[in-house]
C-alpha cells in the first residue's frame, strides 16, 4: 500500500529533480566558491577587473608560478596562530553544548511535568529574554566583568553563552519532554522514586534524540558566535569567528583577507563534518517531538 | 623636492631635551598587558615592544578591532585589566574625559631621554601620551594617465574634479575617482576633512553647540557629491580596502586614502605595472582655503590611571623602548611615518610632511567630537544619494548630534 | 509536580537566565530613563606633533564631584524614548503641523533614524518570513520524494546556509555581487545592463538583503518540516489515496493541517531573529540605506569613542516590545494550548 502511495508520476520526478538541483545549487554554490578561491591569491579571489580570475588563477600564476596555492592556509595556521583559535573554539563549543544541556533538561522537564501556571509564565519571560538583541546584553556586562577581572577568560564567555542560549534550548526540550508519555515517570514515581531519579532512570534514557537536536542547535550558536567571544575575549583567548575578523583588520588599514578566507574554510569543515555526521540525528530529534511544539 | 621634505620633517621631529639616562629596556618585574587596535604597522610595533620587555617579563597583548569600545570600560576597572592602551588623537578623548589615563611626565623624565620633543603629547602642561608615528589621508594618482592626458598634478579638489572629468570624458575610465565613501565613520571622516578645509569650525567656540549648517559645510559637501558623481556608484560601500582594490584592479587614476596604505599599494603583490605608476601627492586644498583638505593623526601610547605604580613602569618602558628605537623606524621605514628620533623617512613619507608642514588641522580632538563624527555618519548619506538638500542634511546632522550631546550632558 | 520539586530543577536554568539576561535587560531599562550628568568642559592648552593648540577638556575633578552626588546621572524619565533619536514626538507633532500633504508628512517622518529603522526592520521581516516558510516547506515536500539513498547528501547540502556564522556568509556573498563579482556580473549580462549594480540602489539593496534573509533563513524551516513531515500519519494519507484524492488534495487537506502547528513554531523564530536583523546589514555594507534597530543600537554602542548606554536601551526596550507585539497572537494561541492541555 504505502508502495502505490509513494509511486510518483514521471513529470513529478523531473520537475522535482530540477527543482532540487536548482535549490542544491543555490545553498551549496558559495561554498564551493570560497574553497576553490581559498587557493588563489587575493588578486583573484577579490578581482575588480575579471571575475573568471578567480576560477583561473591569473594573479596566483604570476605571484606564486602556479594556479593554486597553500600560501594562505600555512601563513594562517602559523603566523597567524589559527590553531589556537581552533583549540579555543573547541573548549567553548563543547562546554557550552554540555552546560546548555544539562541546565536545559533539567528546567525543561520541570517545565513539561509541572500544571502550575507559573510554567507558562517563565516559558514566555523565556521567549522576551530571546528578544533581548545580543549586543546590548554585552555591552551591559562589560563593566561589570571588567570590575569583577572575569573579562577576557574562557569560562565567563561560557556561561554567558549558555545563559544566551537557555531560552530556545529551554523551548525546544519542553515541546520535546512533552511528547515523551507522561506515565512512564509517574509510574515510576508510584513505584516511590524521586522526581530526580525518575528523571535519571525513566527519561535519560529516552530523551537522547531530543538532546541531540538540541545540542546541535547549541553548537551552532556557540561555533558561530561572534558578538560575544569578539568582545568579551582577550587576543590569547579568540575563537574562530573574531580571529577570523582580526583578520580582515580595520578600517583604516587594510588586512590578510586571503588569511581570513583560507581561516572560514578551515572554520566550516569541522562543522560541515559534524552537521554530516549527526543530520539523521538532528532529524529524527525534530521528528521525535521538538516539532510538535 | 624630496631632500627639502626629508630636512623638513627632521627639523620638525629632532630637537630633544637630554631628560634622563636610564635605559628603558630589559624589564624584569611587573606585568606589561596592552590594548591596540589591530593592524600591520601596531604589529610591527608590538614585536618591538616584546622584544624590548625582555625574555623575562611578563608580557600579553591584545590586538582588538573593538578596542575603541573595550577601552573604557576596561581601563575604569580597579586594577584595570590592561596597563596600557594604544591610542590615537581621536580615541584619547574619552580616557581624557574620564580621567583613565594618567601623566607620564616622571616616567618619561627617567626612560625617555632618546625622545623627540615633539613626540610627547601634553594637555595642560602635562604628558598624557608618547607618539610614535604620523598618519594622515592625501592624494594618489596614476601618473602616466594624467601625463596621457596632459593634466598636471592637482593640486586643489577643484582640479582634482576637472582632472577626473577629463579622464572620463577620454574615456580611459568610467570612474576615475576614489574616496572612502562609505556610509558610517569613513563618510564622516571625508566630510570632516573637507569642511576642515573650508576653515570650517564644528562647534560655536568655546561650547559643545553644534556649527556645520552653514555655507562653509554646504560647500563642503557639493565638493563631496561631485566627486562621488565621479566615482563607482558603489561609493557608499567603500572603504579604503575597497578603494585600493579598485585601484590596484586598475578602475581608478586619482584617490584620496591614508599613507599607511603605502606599503601594501606598493608591495610586490598584484599588478606591477600599476605599482610602478603609482605615485604620491599632497592632499589637495579646496575652495580657495590655504590648507589641505585633509586631517592629520597620530598614534600613541597611553598608560592606564588604575594599575599599579610597578605595572605602569614595566609597561611604560617595553613601549618607550620601542617608541625611541631608530632601528625599528628604519628597518621599516614605509611601514608609516615614524616620529621616532633619527628615522631617515622613506619614500612614501613625504605627503603626510607636506601637510604638517602647511598647518594641516590635526583630527579635532574635543571630548563632544566622537558624537559629532557620529552624527556625520549617517545623516549624509539621504543628500548623496539625491534625496535631500544639503541644508536638510546638515540640519538632520545638528539635530541627531544634540539629542546625543543631550543625553551626554555636554549640552 | 510539587513547588519545591520543580524549584530546585528550573534554578539553574533560571540563574543562568535571570544573572545574565534579566538583570541587563533590568539596567538597560534604567540606564534609558537616565541621562549623562553635566560635564564640565575647561579650556587647555594641547601640544600634539603637530603644533600647539587652544581646546576644550572634559574637567575631571569638578565632573567627579557631580558624578559622586549623582551617580546614576540625571533622570530624564521617557525623555530619551520620546527625543528626536528615537520615537521623535515633537518633529511628528511639528511635522504635522506644518505638513502641506500627507506625502510630506510621511517623508518627513521615514526620514527620522527610528522610524526609518523600523521601516526596515518591518519590511525584512514581512519579506522574509512568509517565503521562507513557503519555500521551506516546498523544499521539505520535494526532499521528502527522493530516493533513500539520496536524501541523506541532500539534507546536509540544503541545510548549509545554516550553519555558517552569517558574517562570513554574508562577506562572501558580498564579493559576489559586487559588480565585477560573479553574481553582479552575471546579472549585468542577464539584464543587459553593463551599469547595473546591486549595490549602487536603495532598492536593490532591500531586495539583496532580503534574498539573503531568505537563503539563510529557509534551511531552519526546511529542517524542521522535514521532520515534522516523518511524524504525517500515514493512515489518512491512504484512505484519501483510496478515495481517489490526488497528489495535491492530500498535501492541501492531510499533510498541511497537520504541519500547521510546526509552522507557527517556525514563524515565531523567524520572525523574532528577523525582526532583530543586524550581521546582513554589516556584511554586506548597507549601512547608508537600509538601517534596522538592532543596527541603531550597535551604532550607539560600538560606532563611537563614547557608548551611549541610555539611548542604546531605550531601542533596546522598543525592539522588545515590538517583538512582543509581532509575538501576539502566537502567544495568544500557546496559551490557549497551554489551558487546555492542563
Amino acid at each position: 500500500m504505502n508502495q502505490t502511495i509513494n509511486k510518483y508520476s514521471k513529470q513529478i520526478i523531473i520537475v522535482n529533480s530540477i527543482f532540487i538541483l536548482f535549490w542544491l545549487t543555490i545553498s551549496i554554490f558559495p561554498f564551493i566558491w570560497t574553497l576553490w578561491g581559498s587557493f588563489k591569491v587575493k588578486a583573484d579571489f577579490f578581482s575588480r577587473a575579471d571575475w573568471t580570475y578567480a576560477l583561473s588563477g591569473f594573479n596566483t600564476l604570476i605571484e606564486t608560478g602556479a594556479t593554486t596555492t597553500i600560501k594562505a592556509y600555512l601563513e594562517s595556521w602559523t603566523e597567524g596562530e589559527f590553531g589556537r583559535a581552533t583549540m579555543n573554539t573547541m573548549i567553548v563549543t563543547v562546554s557550552v553544548v554540555s552546560i546548555s544541556l544539562f541546565l536545559g533538561t533539567l528546567g525543561a522537564y520541570a517545565l513539561s511535568r509541572s500544571t502550575f501556571k507559573y510554567t507558562f509564565y517563565i516559558l514566555i519571560i523565556a521567549l522576551v529574554f530571546r528578544a533581548m538583541p545580543h549586543i546590548t546584553l554585552v555591552s551591559g556586562y562589560l563593566f561589570p566583568f571588567f570590575q569583577l577581572n572575569i573579562w577576557g577568560i574562557l569560562p565567563t564567555t561560557i556561561i554567558v553563552l549558555v545563559a544566551i542560549n537557555q531560552p530556545f534550548t529551554l523551548w525546544l526540550l519542553y515541546s520535546f519532554f512533552k511528547t515523551v508519555p507522561k506515565e512512564l515517570d509517574e509510574s515510576a514515581l508510584i513505584d516511590g522514586c524521586s522526581y530526580f531519579q525518575a528523571f535519571r532512570y525513566i527519561i535519560m534514557p529516552v530523551m537522547w534524540p531530543g538532546v541531540v537536536t538540541a545540542g546541535l542547535f547549541s553548537m551552532m550558536l556557540a561555533y558561530n558566535d561572534f558578538t560575544v567571544t569578539a568582545l568579551l575575549l582577550n587576543q590569547h583567548n579568540y575563537t574562530m569567528v573574531p580571529k577570523i575578523n582580526a583578520y580582515l583588520g580595520t578600517v583604516e588599514y587594510g588586512g590578510n583577507y586571503m588569511w581570513a578566507v583560507s581561516s572560514v574554510v578551515s572554520a566550516t569543515a569541522p562543522l560541515f563534518m559534524i552537521i554530516w555526521f549527526f543530520q539523521r540525528q538532528l532529524i529524527s530529534g525534530l521528528t521525535a517531538g521538538a516539532v510538535k511544539g | 623636492m624630496k631632500k627639502l621634505i626629508i630636512s623638513l620633517l627632521i627639523s620638525f621631529a629632532s630637537t630633544s631635551v637630554f631628560a634622563g639616562s636610564h635605559s628603558p629596556c630589559g624589564v624584569t618585574s611587573g606585568s606589561i598587558n596592552i590594548l591596540a587596535n589591530e593592524f600591520t604597522t601596531y604589529r610591527i610595533f608590538m614585536d618591538e615592544v616584546k622584544s624590548c620587555a625582555g625574555p623575562d617579563a611578563d608580557f600579553n597583548v591584545t590586538h582588538s578591532v573593538d578596542h575603541n569600545k573595550l577601552q573604557v570600560a576596561a581601563l575604569s576597572a580597579n586594577p584595570a585589566e590592561f596597563s596600557a592602551k594604544l591610542v590615537t588623537n581621536g580615541s584619547i578623548t574619552p580616557l581624557m574625559n574620564d580621567g583613565l589615563i594618567r601623566p607620564l611626565d616622571d616616567l618619561v623624565a627617567k626612560y625617555g631621554s632618546n625622545l623627540n620633543d615633539n613626540q610627547k603629547i601634553t594637555i595642560d602642561g602635562k604628558i598624557y601620551a608618547v607618539a610614535f608615528m604620523a598618519n594622515a589621508q592625501h592624494l594618489w594618482y596614476r601618473e602616466s594617465i594624467l601625463n596621457d592626458l596632459g593634466i598636471s598634478v592637482p593640486s586643489t579638489y577643484e582640479e582634482v574634479i576637472a582632472a577626473a572629468e577629463k579622464i572620463k570624458a577620454a574615456g580611459v575610465m568610467e570612474n576615475p575617482y576614489a574616496g572612502a565613501f562609505k556610509s558610517g565613520w569613513n563618510l564622516g571622516q571625508e566630510f570632516v576633512n573637507m569642511y576642515l578645509g573650508h576653515g570650517g569650525e564644528f562647534f560655536k567656540s568655546g561650547s559643545a553647540q553644534p556649527n556645520v549648517n552653514n555655507e562653509k559645510g554646504v560647500a563642503a559637501l557639493n565638493v563631496i557629491k561631485k566627486l562621488t558623481e565621479l566615482s563607482n556608484p558603489d561609493f557608499l560601500t567603500q572603504d579604503t580596502n575597497a578603494v585600493k582594490e579598485e585601484w590596484e584592479s586598475g578602475n581608478v587614476a586619482l584617490m584620496h586614502v591614508w599613507n599607511s596604505g603605502a606599503a601594501s599599494l606598493l608591495d610586490d603583490e598584484g599588478d606591477q605595472n600599476i605599482k610602478a605608476d603609482t605615485r604620491l601627492a599632497p592632499s589637495p586644498t579646496v575652495g580657495g582655503g590655504d590648507k589641505p583638505a585633509t586631517t592629520l593623526w597620530w598614534d600613541g601610547i597611553a598608560i592606564a590611571t588604575n594599575t599599579s605604580d610597578e605595572n605602569a613602569e614595566a609597561s611604560f618602558r617595553a613601549l618607550v623602548g620601542a617608541a625611541s628605537s631608530t632601528d625599528l623606524a628604519n628597518n621599516n621605514p614605509n611601514a608609516t611615518v615614524w616620529l621616532i628620533k633619527g628615522y631617515t623617512p622613506g619614500d612614501t613619507a613625504g605627503p603626510v610632511v607636506d601637510a604638517a608642514s602647511r598647518g594641516t588641522t590635526p583630527y579635532p580632538s574635543f571630548p563632544h567630537m566622537s558624537l559629532m563624527h557620529g552624527a556625520l555618519s549617517t545623516e549624509l548619506v539621504e543628500f548623496l544619494q539625491g534625496n535631500e538638500s544639503a541644508e536638510k542634511a546638515l540640519a538632520d546632522v545638528e539635530a541627531a548630534y544634540i539629542a546625543k550631546a543631550t543625553e551626554q550632558g555636554f549640552l | 509536580m510539587p513547588h519545591r520539586t520543580f524549584f530546585w530543577f528550573i534554578l539553574p536554568t533560571a540563574l543562568a537566565m535571570i544573572l545574565f539576561i534579566g538583570l541587563p535587560i533590568v539596567s538597560s531599562f534604567f540606564q534609558s530613563l537616565h541621562i549623562e550628568n553635566e560635564q564640565v568642559l575647561m579650556e587647555v592648552e594641547n601640544c600634539d606633533p603637530f603644533g600647539c593648540t587652544t581646546n576644550v577638556r572634559v574637567d575631571v575633578e569638578a565632573t567627579e564631584k557631580i558624578e559622586a552626588e549623582n551617580p546614576l546621572g540625571r533622570f530624564n524619565g521617557f525623555g530619551t524614548y520620546t527625543d528626536r533619536n528615537h520615537l521623535a514626538f515633537d518633529e511628528i507633532r511639528e511635522a504635522w503641523d506644518n505638513k502641506t500633504s500627507i506625502g510630506e508628512f510621511k517623508d518627513t517622518v521615514l526620514n527620522l533614524p527610528f522610524y526609518k529603522a523600523l521601516l526596515f526592520t518591518l519590511t525584512f521581516c514581512f519579506a522574509v518570513t512568509p517565503p521562507v516558510i513557503v519555500l521551506g516547506f516546498i523544499v521539505a515536500l520535494s526532499v521528502n520524494t527522493l530516493a533513500k539513498k539520496l536524501k541523506g547528501f541532500i539534507v546536509f547540502g540544503t541545510i548549509l546556509p545554516m550553519i555558517v556564522t552569517p558574517l562570513i556568509g554574508s562577506l562572501v556573498l558580498f564579493w559576489m555581487i559586487d559588480s565585477q563579482g560573479i553574481i553582479g556580473a552575471s546579472i549585468q549580462i542577464l539584464f543587459d545592463d553593463p551599469n547595473l549594480s546591486l549595490k549602487a540602489s536603495s532598492n536593490l539593496t532591500w531586495i539583496t538583503l532580503i534574498i539573503y534573509g531568505i537563503w539563510h533563513n529557509t534551511p531552519f524551516a526546511f529542517v524542521v518540516f522535514y521532520a515534522a513531515l516523518q511524524t504525517v500519519p500515514q493512515d489518512p494519507l491512504e484512505a484519501a489515496f483510496i478515495d481517489g484524492a490526488s497528489r495535491f488534495e492530500r498535501v492541501r487537506f492531510i499533510v498541511i493541517p497537520h504541519l500547521y502547528p510546526v509552522a507557527t513554531f517556525i514563524m515565531l523564530i523567524c520572525l523574532m531573529d528577523n525582526f532583530r536583523v543586524f550581521e546582513p546589514i554589516i556584511g554586506f555594507s548597507a549601512e547608508g540605506v537600509a538601517q534596522s534597530l538592532s543596527w541603531m543600537i550597535y551604532q550607539d554602542l560600538r560606532n563611537e569613542n563614547k557608548m551611549l548606554f541610555g539611548s542604546a536601551g531605550a531601542t533596546s526596550m522598543l525592539t522588545i516590545l515590538g517583538i512582543a507585539f509581532l509575538l501576539t497572537p502566537v502567544l495568544i494561541r500557546t496559551w490557549k494550548e497551554f489551558k487546555t492541555e492542563r
